[in-house]
């Protein structure tokens, strides 16, 4: 029963939220949705639940992974957003909010969705719920940029529509479990249609590629992050991207029970470094902060692809780097925003001294940085080095070199702008300050980085077992 | 003799090919909506058994009002309203456009051959005109700038993945079908509020004044 | 072979009662009575008794192209198959010789356009050159598509009773290929929508440019060439679109000459109610007709 309620129980608020008159009490709703939310995936890791609704609502192992860490990301950004609409009460936030509650209930639903037809309609979900948050500035340049989010995302979610009914007509053969359940398809594996696992998987791949913002599909990413509010650009790199990739992971479980494994494992190795290279190629030089973080995050969603690609110890790497990617670029995208608003602009070249003008804000998003880049002893620094040594281990050095040289260049490039826009003085800076740090808005990121920084140095033995049992699924060499 | 339902797949492709040639937006959504209302007998004349009746004809039904009526009516409406320029001007020419759009014909065609059907076949014609459908789609998306061009292409792709759903309506649950024409209708609604803001704010349609956002 | 004869001379003498079909549809549809039936044996009788002007800048070329252009149709006919009588001349890929005598006709009709030293002449050779060019790949196409659907390599076969059974499992590519062949047929002929044989603004001209500077008996051979190669595309069509064969060889013809009737009274229809395309759509309308055969050929194939 609890399943079914984790869903249900935002939309009814995101009803309310969207019938309450009084614009003051929303926040409130939003902060009561994500702490109820955070409370039920408690619950999760004491007592998991078996299925409910004939198997279509479960919780595996890459489910909670991704489903913690969309109630965390969330629970933050709820905090964030009752300082974010404060210093703007200008704009209306019944949209805003009612659609942030919305988009909750889709990303548990992808989290929980054992069937493949339900995971991509709540997909869909995801991306018409963002649209109206990506808008919330309401000029033209979030305009133009929601305009791209919805043709790029729609283009990709039908293709990965004819992508599931490929999957659909390969189960369909004799024999075959006559199913879009992942559990049967897994179990009738040697069953399937192999032509038509491999087509699916390619239409599949460009289509929750597209959502996840894997290159040469990501077009949507750098102009989505960089105009929508950056409590959004938390929520779509530390929640939507990755339950995308969770998308991703369950359609790579059907094609290894299906034997197109090998397949489907080369091409996310191949498209996870190809998303690297391109993001390095845009991150050089880049003048814009939250554009930055976009690339930063097809980066990123490239070394998830490349982790399952690689398999075995590799995969334990990439379902740990899909909880650290999610908690420390939310940081950076929420600290990006207060310093967005500290400096009137997000342009490298008019911010100086955000370390002295917003102590709290431009710590952690140097902090932020170092953790993102893959520095000790921030979390991600341990799950990029189990990919490293997954890839060793493989003994694909090629790989495991060109990743190493990647990640350097990222760190340099990245580097560069984020220690411009973080020391100096902020005299220099063009605009004069005008807001400062408070607790609703400095303070959740805050939290997010020790919490980073947390698991860098202490991983619970249950989270562990949780990337083993995740990595598990995904197959491949161990 | 070849039946009506062979005839009808044909019609559906030379109709991919009429939009991509077509050179006036309100020439291109009758065609499209053309296209739907061709389309959406389909699911009657595809059926196997009697056991699906009311099944069959409900889907046959929805896609009749909403790809053939409710849609296409709805792009016109926002022409009307926004006073968009009858003229197309695409990025790619027309003839670059009918060349590509011939080429994933004969591309479908020739795939559909090497991908064996694991059940038993509806008809031979459905798989290639689904993916010829679905390459005009996004070649229409890809190669026009007006933005209702884009929503077009859209709807071809969606009108591409529909044929090819017919294959399965024996099996799939009736979430999944229904769900395809909710979430058509659903994501044109939305395009077409944000397709409003635009004109209001650019005052034109067109997608070549929304590329102030570029590396 | 007396069938194949007698259908032979049935092509030479009734081809310029097919444009006073057309041209009387024309006139019915403006509301005219229009010129009679046999109006153009009336004007080839005139032009034959009349003698030839030359331009002091023409050689030989341009004394030559007409004479050399209706050659050239005439033998196309031979080879051609009229109502499912069987051609004068028949052999395994003669669609490719009957192809190119109708490109040889152009081809000279487009030399001695040049030779005349006339810009105008030459803006409508290379109009006509590169429209055909477009047409070519169509014209192709369609012949390939009906050796495919009968089964046979020459044009006899190719237009037989096989090309009609094959209706009955092939339609969709047959008829599409049909569609392909009409717009080819109105290309090549200059009629509109491509070109306006009426015309007499030299600017939009593209064929009848190009016969400006011819008189007499010259005129009356480019004319004569003309009517010919209309009833040859005529046949091509008529016999594609027929869809079931007939056995008898009266009825056949019957069905032929009624099919002819009837290409007549769609083309006078299809020129008196669509406007003429831009210079520029005209490429567009050709490679459409090339697709549209590819996708029957793709068809066929599968």
């Amino acid at each position: 029963m609890l399943l079914p309620l984790l869903v249900l129980a935002p939309l009814l608020l995101a009803a309310v939220a969207f019938a309450l008159p009084a614009a003051r009490l929303r926040p409130r709703v939003l902060l009561a949705g994500a702490a109820l939310h955070a409370a039920g995936v408690t619950v999760l890791w004491v007592r998991r639940p078996g299925p409910t609704l004939g198997g279509w609502l479960a919780v595996d192992a890459p489910g909670l992974l991704a489903l913690s860490t969309v109630s965390v990301v969330f629970l933050v950004c709820a905090v964030y957003v009752q300082g974010y609409l404060a210093v703007h009460p200008e704009r209306d936030n019944r949209v805003f909010v009612g659609s942030l509650l919305v988009l909750l209930a889709a990303m548990t639903a992808v989290s929980l969705a054992q069937h493949l037809g339900l995971l991509w309609v709540v997909i869909e979900l995801t991306t018409l719920s963002t649209a109206p948050l990506i808008y919330f500035k309401h000029d033209a340049l979030s305009l133009e940029a929601t305009w791209k989010y919805l043709m790029v995302c729609s283009l990709g979610i039908a293709l990965a529509l004819l992508g599931t009914f490929f999957l659909a007509l390969a189960s369909a053969g004799p024999g075959g479990p006559r199913s879009l359940l992942v559990g049967e398809l897994v179990a009738g594996g040697p069953a399937l249609s192999r032509p038509w696992v491999r087509a699916a998987f390619v239409f599949l791949l460009a289509g929750y590629g597209t959502k996840m913002g894997l290159a040469p599909f990501h077009a949507w990413k750098p102009d989505a992050y960089g105009e929508a509010p950056g409590v959004l650009g938390a929520l779509l790199s530390g929640g939507v991207t990755n339950i995308a990739f969770l998308a991703l992971v369950r359609v790579l479980q059907v094609c290894n029970a299906a034997g197109e494994g090998p397949f489907a494992r080369r091409s996310m190795v191949g498209i996870g470094l190809l998303s690297m290279m391109v993001a390095v190629t845009f991150i050089v030089g880049q003048r814009d902060v939250k554009r930055l973080l976009a690339y930063s995050s097809v980066e990123h969603m490239g070394i998830l692809a490349l982790g399952v690609g690689l398999g075995g110890a590799a995969s334990a790497g990439a379902f740990f780097h899909m909880v650290n990617n999610g908690l420390a670029k939310s940081v950076l995208f929420l600290t990006a925003g207060n310093i967005q608003r500290a400096f009137g602009s997000k342009r490298v070249d008019q911010i100086r001294g955000a370390a002295r003008r917003l102590p709290v804000s431009g710590a952690a998003f140097l902090a932020g940085f170092l953790a993102i880049t893959g520095s000790p002893p921030f979390s991600p620094f341990y799950s990029e080095l189990a990919i490293l040594d997954g890839a060793l281990g493989g003994r694909r050095f090629v790989v495991a070199a060109l990743f190493l040289v990647l990640l350097a260049a990222v760190f340099v490039a990245m580097g560069a702008a984020v220690l411009r826009v973080v020391q100096g003085d902020p005299g220099d800076a063009p605009v004069p300050a005008k807001f400062r740090d408070a607790a609703l808005t400095a303070g959740p990121p805050l939290a997010l980085m020790l919490l980073v920084l947390l698991l860098g140095v202490w991983v619970p033995r249950r989270l562990l077992d949780l990337f083993q049992a995740a990595a598990s699924l995904v197959g491949g060499a161990p | 003799m070849p039946s009506l339902t062979s005839f009808l797949f044909v019609l559906v492709v030379v109709l991919d090919l009429l939009v991509l040639a077509s050179s006036r937006l309100r020439g291109a959504i009758r065609t499209v909506a053309l296209q739907g209302a061709l389309l959406s007998p389909l699911p009657v004349l595809l059926a196997t058994g009697a056991h699906q009746t009311i099944h069959v004809i409900a889907l046959a039904l929805g896609a009749l009002v909403v790809k053939g009526l409710v849609i296409p009516g709805m792009m016109l409406r926002a022409m009307r309203e926004a006073s968009i320029a009858r003229e197309l001007e695409p990025i790619v020419g027309f003839v670059p456009s009918l060349v590509a759009g011939a080429i994933g014909v004969v591309a479908a065609f020739t795939l559909s051959g090497a991908l064996p059907l694991p059940i038993a076949e509806r008809h031979a014609l459905l798989v290639p005109t689904a993916l010829a459908t679905v390459w005009t789609g996004l070649l229409l998306v890809v190669t026009r700038r007006k933005a209702v061009a884009q929503v077009l292409g859209f709807v071809v792709l969606e009108n591409g993945v529909f044929v090819f759903g017919l294959l399965l309506s024996d099996f799939m649950p009736v979430m999944v079908e229904a769900g395809v024409l909710l979430d058509l209708f659903a994501a044109v609604f939305v395009m077409g509020i944000v397709m409003f803001q635009i004109n209001r704010e650019f005052s034109s349609l067109d997608t070549r004044r929304l590329s102030s956002l570029r590396d | 072979m007396i069938r194949a004869a007698i259908s032979f001379v049935a092509f030479l003498a009734l081809s310029p009662l097919l444009l006073g079909v057309v041209n009387r549809v024309k006139a019915l549809f403006a509301g005219r009575t229009g010129p009679p039936l046999l109006q153009l044996y009336f004007d080839l009788h005139r032009l034959l008794g009349k003698g030839a002007v030359y331009g002091v800048a023409t050689t030989w070329v341009f004394r030559a192209g007409p004479v050399i252009g209706l050659a050239a149709v005439i033998a196309a006919g031979l080879v051609m198959s009229f109502g499912g009588a069987p051609a004068l001349v028949a052999f395994p890929g003669d669609f490719v010789l009957f192809a190119y005598l109708l490109g040889l006709a152009r081809f000279f009709t487009a030399l001695a356009a040049l030779d005349t030293g006339s810009s105008f002449e030459g803006m409508g050779a290379a109009r006509e050159v590169t429209f055909s060019s477009f047409a070519e790949p169509a014209l192709f196409l369609c012949l390939v598509v009906m050796a495919r659907a009968s089964g046979a390599l020459s044009l006899s076969g190719m237009l037989g009773d096989e090309l009609a059974a094959a209706w009955h499992v092939q339609g969709p590519a047959l008829l599409l290929a049909a569609v392909a062949l009409l717009g080819v047929a109105l290309a090549e002929n200059a009629r509109i929508p491509v070109d306006d044989p009426n015309t007499h603004l030299e600017l939009t001209m593209i064929h009848e440019v190009m016969v400006l500077d011819h008189s007499g008996p010259d005129l009356a051979l480019v004319q004569y060439g003309a009517a010919l190669k209309l009833f040859l595309f005529g046949a091509l069509v008529v016999r594609l679109t027929l869809g079931f064969p007939i056995a008898s060889p009266a009825l056949s013809l019957l069905a032929f000459l009624g099919g002819m009737l009837g290409f007549g009274v769609a083309i006078g229809t299809v020129e008196s109610t669509v406007a003429r395309l831009r210079l520029v759509r005209i490429p567009q309308l050709l490679v459409g007709a090339t697709v549209l055969s590819a996708f029957a050929l793709v068809l066929l194939l599968r």
